[in-house]
């Protein structure tokens, strides 16, 4: 079984208003008051029964590419988890 | 074209979807529900309609699990072979995502969801979907480009995007179909609805199923069911 992770993260073209969200809670919220920037994305765990990393991540990159991740607003990580 | 058998699309989710039936049966269309697990045989229908919603509850992106249906497979054979298909709202999000229109619809600007009556103005007509514009010769207004369509909004992901260079295509090949008189959610350039290289394929975020009597507060979404 090879474990991976997607990360997708909003483009920097695209307005990403939760991130905006989050910056503009620490305003009123005497939190975290030196943040700058927060941009909120996804998290996606994938589990292959592939034999072998090279095989899942072909599959996971199909997977991206086909349906997680919209190109034209996102963009994503691929990150293998148990090596 | 003796028949005038059309697709009412429904999804997991889909809730617009009597009302757009309705509003197909009042322009004298015969209107067919088809789940999204079926295909059906594109030569035996004159149009097709994705209705509002949520379909799949929006996850993972607006309509990115409802482009990848069996359904929508059949859709994009219909629209290659020029069939006419107009996306409403969710319909709207769900054309972007197959790949049959372009750009995307995002969140809204300020977060909010948005329920009111819009005024859009109509950029370049589309044959087969919503208001025409009147011949010069015979516009009772001198700008007879100035054709608004007054229509309800209502939805929390509405902010059309897409990139510079592509909003420029969109304009010199007259895809802009629709444009909001006042920006309710972002849109890049005040964009309500675009149509495919083609025309054929439309779509809009305001609902003309919701305005077809004056007692519902418009009759202008009558034109979008008349092909």
């Amino acid at each position: 079984m090879i474990k991976m992770a997607v990360k997708i993260k909003p483009r920097q073209v695209i307005l990403d208003t939760q991130g905006r969200a989050v910056e503009n809670f620490v305003k009123v919220k005497d939190v975290a008051t030196k943040l700058v920037r927060a941009r909120v994305g996804k998290y996606i765990e994938l589990e292959f029964d592939e034999p072998s990393v090279e095989a899942a991540s072909l599959e996971a990159h199909k997977l991206c590419r086909e349906l997680l991740v919209n190109p034209l607003i996102e963009d994503y990580e691929l990150e293998v988890l148990n090596k | 074209m003796g028949s005038k058998r059309v697709v009412v699309a429904r999804f997991p989710g889909t809730n617009c979807d009597r009302d757009v039936f309705t509003a197909a049966k009042l322009a004298g269309l015969e209107p067919e529900f088809i789940w999204y697990r079926d295909r059906f045989d594109t030569s035996a229908y004159q149009g097709v309609f994705i209705p509002g919603g949520f379909s799949f509850g929006d996850y993972l992106r607006t309509g990115a699990l409802a482009a990848r249906t069996p359904l929508m497979d059949s859709v994009r054979h219909f629209a290659k072979s020029g069939g006419p298909v107009l996306g409403i709202c969710n319909g709207f999000q769900i054309l972007t995502e197959s790949g049959l229109l372009p750009g995307v619809l995002v969140r809204n600007e300020k977060r909010r969801f948005k329920d009111a009556w819009v005024d859009l103005k109509l950029v370049h007509e589309n044959p087969f979907f919503g208001p025409k514009k009147v011949p010069a010769t015979e516009a009772l207004l001198p700008d007879s480009k100035s054709i608004t369509v007054r229509l309800p909004i209502a939805h929390g992901e509405g902010r059309y995007f897409t990139t510079e260079d592509e909003l420029k295509l969109l304009y010199d090949r007259g895809q802009v179909w629709l444009k909001y008189g006042e920006n309710p959610n972002g849109s890049v350039d005040a964009i309500a609805g675009v149509t495919n290289l083609e025309k054929n394929v439309a779509g809009l975020m305001p609902h003309p199923e919701r305005g077809m009597a004056d007692w519902m507060g418009s009759c202008d979404g009558f034109s979008f069911f008349l092909n």
